[in-house]
């Protein structure tokens, strides 16, 4: 019990967070959880909450490794996905007939493209040591017109099933296609983590570069790689968006979508300074953000107020897990402790007395 | 000569948590002297002057300023009892121009009369004699013309004392020059000088006065001019044996003949040291002596590739090798047991386990990650056989002391099975039974074959562990000591003469 408390210590701000909102739902009407089937696919808040997810998901994933590596955020990730949609969809458009051999052609064609975005944004941070925010206010501000210009007209309408089938569902299949392309990518990113050194490289070069440096690793080498990752995320996140809303608009997609998926880094319980990184509490974090979404739209709170709510959940959130308050919390439970059991001061545990405790 | 004390200090007493910086110490400083302040790293020179200037507060003693007692409780404070202080990173602002950064933050007037200040900028530069126009960006003046401009900030606001924190160490000789120029002139104006430098040579140049601290005690005042080198390092030393227990010294079968284990001809690096030659041989230890600043550290950086390497050809057992960066090094089988342990070892909010694997790691590779159960495997073997003060292999290092975070590095190059380790100031910092602790697994080390490289500021450490020392004075090999004869005098001795060709058999 006590490893178990251990392994998911830090995700205890996202699972927090998520349990408080089912409750609330739960108050506003108890069948949060009902699931409906309609023309063979399963929906109903969660499937809905998973499909709304999922570009923020992977997008966070990406946000999570390129905080940890370069201490700073990349906020061109919705320009990216821009233009790398753009370039799937006029792929898509200009083949006479759309079979899924063209669709994977024009996704993997969008995949280079992240990775040159990523490449360029990541020479600029590893290589010209421009601060990771800078380097990528480039895109952000170009970025669209880049779209548009790639685009030539105002929406292109990707008018073929197969796109329609990856923006909603498969015949036959339950589930929402985005949901598991999400799911899909989580477990490649799962192998990518099992297989490589990934993420102790990361680390090491966001907690100390001039360590991981003597020990070794390239920093500039890494820092570059978490862009690359970056890349190919906001690839398959306009992927996925593009398809979702079967036409290309360059100016909306995934608008101001980096301000979402850093808080969903910072509600994962990472820092944004870099180093130590949990991708589960990201990947909850983005979820979370999602329910809380749509939990003020379930509150029947005037779209027009639904942002000011927001912004007061995240100030109580960002308050409650602050260092301030979490030792404040902290040493108000060891008192407690302390309190109910006095003969167990003596056994207090700290680091130095451990190893003699073992002795007796 | 003595002329009117105008700073006297009497048992200063400072203490942080666990450690005692000032014990007791006593500081006096006349009208137009230029007093050097010398001691080796920790023997508390930076904390008196942090009390003398309000940063810190004493627990104890007397700060008299004209024979007035003073007690100051802020920098500011002394700033306007005439005390200035300049450190030594520049802390002006280079975006700023000349006269701004002398003016800036002084006056609560919120109006600015920009001509007014640049005049009188131009005077005071005038008067001191630093080639610099007020109006120009800070950014575009040369290092000693940046310092001089800092000193003059400090000098204008009615300054009798004058505190110069290792001013030189970032300026070259020329530059020395001229920065020496302008003490000698704030020197005729009856302005009292603190000065302190890690360059010998720049103190029996320029001072009159030196006070040595060691171990935060006051060893004792002294005039320049009747000081010897050799007293004065001898004095920052110590002669004090530590109540530690006598190692016995392992004596390699070493022969020239026999090819070294890694040979360097011409080594030089982008830190400064100039081009060196240097040879170990299997199962030898040997080390670099000198004072702080003497480039024993930059050496061994160079060796290491930690520093960009500007030329010089290495070679491995005879064979001429390529390494330009620390992973070429690695790969050679050369271990880097880093000086700042914090800024350069640990990976601090990693745990215990992954800083021990981390560099086999890397000479695994990126495609084979070691298994949790394989690496906590490493960790356990490590922790037991160094002794690691850990709760678990999972702790966080930076939970852990100091000696045990040295360990846990020790570990992680110990893992790799270097075929050459150097250990740069292993013992600084940690406690005593630490420190024999590592002594014994040099020499251990040592006797199944491996060559390693020691550097310590403490002599006597180095003359127990090394069969050969390497001296080094201003960034330079001045001399080389073999036998086992040798005393900690013999040491002291070539470091102050610094004799060319001097060798003690």
């Amino acid at each position: 019990m006590r490893k178990l408390i251990q392994t998911f210590s830090h995700l205890f701000l996202p699972l927090s967070v998520m349990i408080l909102l089912i409750i609330i739902n739960l108050i506003k009407g108890a069948d949060y959880f009902s699931i409906s089937l309609v023309n063979g696919a399963l929906y109903g808040n969660i499937p809905n909450i998973l499909f709304g997810a999922s570009e923020l998901v992977i997008l966070s994933i990406g946000m999570t490794l390129v905080t940890a590596a370069s201490r700073g955020q990349d906020i061109s990730i919705g320009e990216s996905a821009t233009i790398t949609s753009a370039v799937f969809v006029m792929f898509v458009l200009q083949a006479s007939e759309v079979t899924l051999f063209t669709i994977v052609i024009a996704f993997l064609l969008s995949c280079v493209v992240g990775l040159a975005l990523g490449a360029f944004n990541g020479t600029l941070v590893s290589v010209f040591k421009v601060q990771p925010m800078v380097a990528s206010l480039i895109l952000f501000t170009g970025g669209r017109s880049i779209a548009f210009m790639i685009d030539g007209k105002l929406s292109p309408i990707l008018a073929n099933d197969i796109s329609n089938q990856i923006g909603t569902v498969i015949p036959g299949v339950p589930i929402q296609t985005p949901i598991i392309l999400t799911v899909v990518f989580i477990v490649l990113v799962a192998v990518l983590f099992k297989t490589t050194t990934l993420k102790l490289y990361v680390e090491a070069v966001g907690i100390n570069p001039n360590a991981a440096r003597l020990n070794g690793i390239n920093p500039k080498k890494i820092i570059f790689l978490t862009f690359l990752i970056m890349g190919v995320c906001s690839a398959v996140a306009g992927f996925i968006a593009v398809n979702k809303a079967g036409r290309h608009d360059s100016v909306n997609l995934l608008k101001l979508i980096m301000m979402d998926a850093i808080l969903a880094v910072a509600i994962g319980g990472n820092s944004l300074g870099g180093g130590k990184f949990s991708i589960t509490g990201s990947i909850i974090g983005a979820y979370t953000i999602e329910m809380l979404n749509r939990t003020l739209l379930r509150l029947e709170i005037e779209p027009a107020m639904i942002k000011v709510f927001k912004a007061i959940f995240i100030i109580i959130l960002m308050v409650v897990a602050s260092p301030v308050v979490r030792v404040f919390a902290k040493k108000t439970l060891d008192r407690v402790r302390n309190w109910r059991s006095p003969s167990s001061q003596s056994a207090k545990l700290t680091t130095t007395n451990i190893p003699t405790r073992k002795e007796q | 000569m003595l002329s009117e004390t105008i700073l006297e200090m009497k048992d200063i007493c400072k203490s942080f948590p666990g450690v005692k910086a000032l014990d007791g110490v006593g500081f006096k400083l006349r009208k137009g002297e230029i007093h050097a302040l010398m001691g080796e790293n920790g023997a508390g020179k930076s904390t008196l002057i942090k009390v003398i200037t309000g940063v810190y507060e004493k627990d104890a003693g007397l700060i008299t300023l004209q024979g007035e007692p003073i007690h100051f409780k802020a920098p500011e404070e002394a700033q306007n009892k005439g005390i200035g202080t300049v450190y030594q990173e520049i802390m002006l602002c280079p975006n700023l121009t000349v006269a701004e950064n002398m003016f800036i933050g002084r006056s609560h007037n919120p109006v600015v009369n920009w001509k007014q200040m640049n005049e009188k900028a131009a005077k005071l530069l005038d008067s001191l004699g630093i080639p610099a126009s007020p109006t120009q960006e800070l950014s575009s003046c040369s290092l000693a013309v940046q310092q001089m401009i800092a000193i003059a900030r400090a000098v204008d606001m009615d300054c009798k004392i004058l505190i110069l924190d290792e001013p030189t160490s970032s300026l070259d000789e020329d530059e020395v020059h001229k920065l020496f120029v302008l003490m000698r002139e704030l020197k005729e104006r009856g302005v009292g000088i603190i000065f302190i430098t890690h360059f010998l040579e720049q103190v029996y140049e320029i001072s009159d006065m030196i006070t040595v601290l060691r171990n935060g005690k006051l060893v004792g005042e002294y005039e320049t001019a009747s000081l010897s080198q050799f007293e004065l390092i001898s004095k920052m030393l110590g002669n004090e044996l530590e109540d530690i227990s006598k190692l016995k010294k392992y004596e390699p079968i070493v022969s020239d003949s026999i090819t070294p284990v890694f040979e360097a001809r011409g080594l030089s690096s982008a830190a400064g040291v100039r081009p060196f030659n240097f040879t170990i041989q299997k199962g030898e230890v040997n080390g670099f002596a000198g004072l702080l600043g003497s480039g024993r550290s930059e050496s061994a950086r160079a060796i290491f590739a930690a520093d960009k390497v500007t030329g010089g050809e290495v070679s491995m057992k005879g064979k001429r090798v390529k390494i330009k960066t620390p992973l070429h090094a690695i790969k050679q089988g050369i271990g880097y047991l880093p000086e700042d342990r914090k800024d350069d070892g640990i990976i601090a909010d990693l745990s215990v386990r992954d800083n021990i694997i981390l560099t086999l790691q890397v000479l695994k590779g990126f495609f084979k990650p070691f298994s949790l159960k394989q690496a906590q495997v490493f960790a356990e073997e490590y922790i037991k056989k160094l002794n690691i003060k850990t709760p678990t292999p999972n702790t966080p290092i930076k939970s852990l002391s100091g000696g045990n975070q040295q360990k846990v590095i020790l570990a992680r190059w110990l893992l790799t099975h270097p075929e050459y380790l150097i250990l740069d100031e292993p013992t600084r910092g940690i406690d005593v039974g630490t420190k024999v602790e590592i002594q014994k697994l040099v020499i251990n080390l040592a006797a199944s074959g491996m060559s390693l490289t020691f550097i310590s500021s403490e002599i006597d450490e180095m003359l127990r562990t090394c069969s050969r020392l390497i001296v080094m004075k201003d960034r330079e090999i001045v001399a080389e000591l073999k036998g086992t004869e040798l005393t900690e005098n013999d040491v002291m001795n070539v470091i102050a003469q610094g004799g060319k060709t001097r060798c003690v058999n």
